[in-house]
């Protein structure tokens, strides 16, 4: 049974129509189809950009064939549906490894793509973007356009990033980075304050590939903004003869959790015994991959703990010299009534991104998850909207739900020139809204 | 030759989804596979993704199966180009429109010829060709629509229900050349096939039916349901008496 809600699950949307498309040969002239089409992978995204609702969804599900595999360049050709754990499942052995991998690997590569998604190797790979060598992108006017970094370079550049609007991305092309072995040299660092995550981080991105941090966002006072940072290296350690196993577990087999369980108490709790979890302050371990970029993946539908009101990821960033916003937006969170469950804290690197509309741009990001209660948390995402504005930043559209049309054009300025480029026959819930009144 | 994985697979009806799937265990663990449909472009797509996804070889042929006079000679085009098979699956079907059958009866005939008569001749012509392979797996899909006739899917049911039959007696006689015939089972499975009906709890995904069916020509039984569930649930379906079945309407 598939869900074509967001993973927040936060607005409710229903499609009028649902086309599953299982062949590139085979798919309908998209413009005789009477609503706003948009492509839907695996429905990863937070918000409502990969809902449309009252339009059309593409489910690109059945897109999932490899093309080409080259072995020895490190070169990967696949239909836009294929999803990240199917690759990984096929290159890992064989030596290689995404270039760029978000925090989840359930997620497809059209979908990659169509977000620019980044990871904890922002600082030294970019976005995923970056890597991509070539794809071909279905006009609504059955046009087939081959996009390369030097052929139809706007359109390649507004795909990227370009949230699905610019036409259906049939297939992929992009560059793998050759592995060492399946295992991270991993370390996981007590921090007690921001400057000290500040410190660490300019610290570590010069000799670690990959760098992130936990910060508890429950905490006040002395305590504020303590949390662990971990970064990895791949290790050259080889690999065990074990049965794989598939974190693919699920916990609530379609069921919403009570609201109860999360709240600040036990948010407060969860927090304290995580951060006290290793008794000395640097923990060193060669863990698998998957545990190491994946931690969520093992409860496969963990969304679902937030209950049936469904929850918000806000996800910003500010320019490094103006990371004072992430201490007002910790403050702020702490003086309001909100629990925010998770939150993971990231510098990015200044690689130029490779979209038009690509989110991440040098300086310092913040994820934070909360549950929804209604207007107080949609309120307090205002407040942290004004003091990102403010400080020259940006909210992450593939995580948001709620920000103004206002907003969005201040963070995004691009959004008049990418407007161009958007396939008039596609559209999204997300795109409406932050485009209202144009 | 249990637990022995084939190392030359023939798949007729090869992009149907629960073929594909199949098939990409067999490529993950370095098979080499024929595999034959009738449309070359979607042919070649599942070609390339299954020797991306580690086939030893993989050959296409397009071809019509429901055409009943190619199959010998595309059979024997492929065992001579192989030099014989380990293992061959049937996996091609369509899911007809049972009103339209009950009105027309050339819809009716191009039912029955696509899921009954085709796939039956088939069988009757792999066997030929496995015959010379002793220890070899023969599998085809049937389904448990076969199991009991439904008012709203027995043009379905029922050729599948002949496909049972058949490969139950053609069993008999490959048992006698070492050959195992295993008939597959599927309970509803989402594909292509099933797009436009509703889903329920017990839809299962059509990746989950090709581990099944991999393993079930790894270890040959004669009737083999996937998932297992299915083969407790239609033991019950069976037993339900005709005049309450029928007021089920199902």
């Amino acid at each position: 049974m598939r869900s074509y809600q967001s993973w927040g699950r936060y607005p409710k949307s229903e499609p009028s129509q649902i086309v599953p498309l299982y062949w590139l040969s085979e798919i309908q002239a998209l413009c005789r189809l009477s609503r706003p089409v948009l492509p839907r992978g695996q429905g990863r995204s937070y918000g409502d950009c990969c809902l449309n609702n009252g339009g059309i969804l593409l489910d690109t599900l059945g897109l999932d064939h490899f093309i080409l595999f080259d072995a020895q360049a490190g070169i990967l050709r696949c239909e836009a549906g294929v999803s990240l754990d199917a690759i990984l499942r096929l290159i890992v052995p064989k030596g290689w490894f995404l270039p760029v991998t978000p925090g989840t690997q359930f997620v497809t590569v059209g979908g990659a793509v169509a977000n620019d998604v980044h990871g904890k190797n922002h600082h030294r790979c970019g976005t995923f973007g970056c890597h991509v060598r070539a794809m071909e992108v279905l006009r609504s006017n059955g046009e087939r356009v081959l996009c390369t970094p030097d052929r139809n370079v706007a359109l390649f550049q507004a795909t990227i990033g370009g949230l699905g609007l610019t036409g259906l991305i049939l297939w992929v092309e992009f560059h793998l980075k050759p592995l060492t072995g399946p295992y991270i040299d991993s370390e996981q660092i007590r921090f007690r304050k921001l400057e000290e995550f500040f410190e660490l981080s300019a610290d570590s991105d010069k000799s670690y590939e990959y760098t992130v941090a936990w910060v508890d966002c429950i905490s006040r006072g002395e305590k504020l903004g303590r949390g662990i940072f971990m970064r990895g290296n791949h290790s050259t350690r080889p690999v065990d003869p074990q049965p794989e196993k598939n974190g693919k577990g699920s916990l609530l087999h379609g069921f919403d959790a009570p609201e109860m369980l999360i709240s600040r108490a036990t948010m407060h709790a969860f927090n304290t015994l995580y951060f006290h979890r290793q008794r000395r302050d640097t923990l060193s371990s060669v863990i698998p991959y998957d545990k190491f970029f994946y931690p969520l993946d093992v409860l496969r539908d963990w969304n679902r703990l937030y209950g049936s009101r469904g929850f918000l990821q806000y996800q910003f960033v500010v320019p490094y010299d103006r990371r004072q916003a992430v201490q007002e937006i910790l403050q702020l969170i702490g003086r309001s009534r909100q629990v925010c469950t998770l939150a993971v804290l990231k510098v990015f690197g200044e690689i130029p991104p490779a979209g038009m509309l690509s989110f991440p741009r040098p300086g310092v990001t913040l994820a934070m998850d909360f549950p929804m209660r209604g207007q107080p948390t949609l309120d307090l995402c205002e407040r942290f909207d004004e003091i990102v504005r403010t400080n020259g930043g940006a909210v992450y559209p593939a995580k948001d739900a709620r920000m103004s049309a206002a907003s969005y054009q201040a963070f995004f300025p691009a959004w008049q020139e990418f407007a161009q480029f958007r396939d008039p026959h596609f559209s999204s819930s997300f795109w409406r809204r932050v485009t209202a009144g144009e | 030759m249990s637990g022995v994985a084939p190392s030359r697979v023939l798949v007729l009806g090869a992009t149907s989804a629960i073929a594909q799937e199949t098939s990409r265990v067999f490529a993950a663990a370095k098979a080499r596979l024929f595999l034959v449909a009738r449309d070359a472009e979607k042919l070649r797509a599942v070609a390339e993704d299954l020797q991306v996804r580690g086939a030893d070889a993989v050959d296409a042929c397009v071809c019509d199966l429901t055409d009943t006079e190619k199959h010998a000679a595309l059979l024997a085009h492929a065992a001579e180009a192989w030099g014989g098979f380990d293992a061959a699956l049937i996996a091609y079907g369509m899911l007809p429109d049972q009103q339209a059958c009950e009105q027309d009866s050339a819809a009716l005939r191009l039912a029955m010829e696509t899921n009954c008569v085709s796939v039956i001749a088939l069988l009757a012509q792999v066997a030929k060709i496995l015959e010379r392979q002793p220890g070899s797996v023969l599998a085809v899909i049937g389904s448990v629509a076969g199991d009991r006739a439904r008012r709203s899917n027995h043009v379905y049911g029922s050729a599948k229900a002949a496909i049972e039959t058949f490969a139950a007696g053609l069993r008999i006689r490959l048992a006698a050349a070492r050959i195992s015939l295993v008939l597959i089972k599927p309970g509803w499975v989402d594909t292509p096939m099933t797009a436009h009906l509703p889903k329920n709890a017990l839809y299962a995904s059509a990746q989950s039916v090709g581990h099944g069916i991999y393993q079930a020509i790894l270890s040959p039984q004669a009737v083999v349901y996937v998932p297992w569930f299915w083969r407790w649930i239609m033991l019950g379906v069976r037993m339900i008496p005709e005049p309450i079945f029928a007021k089920l309407n199902w």
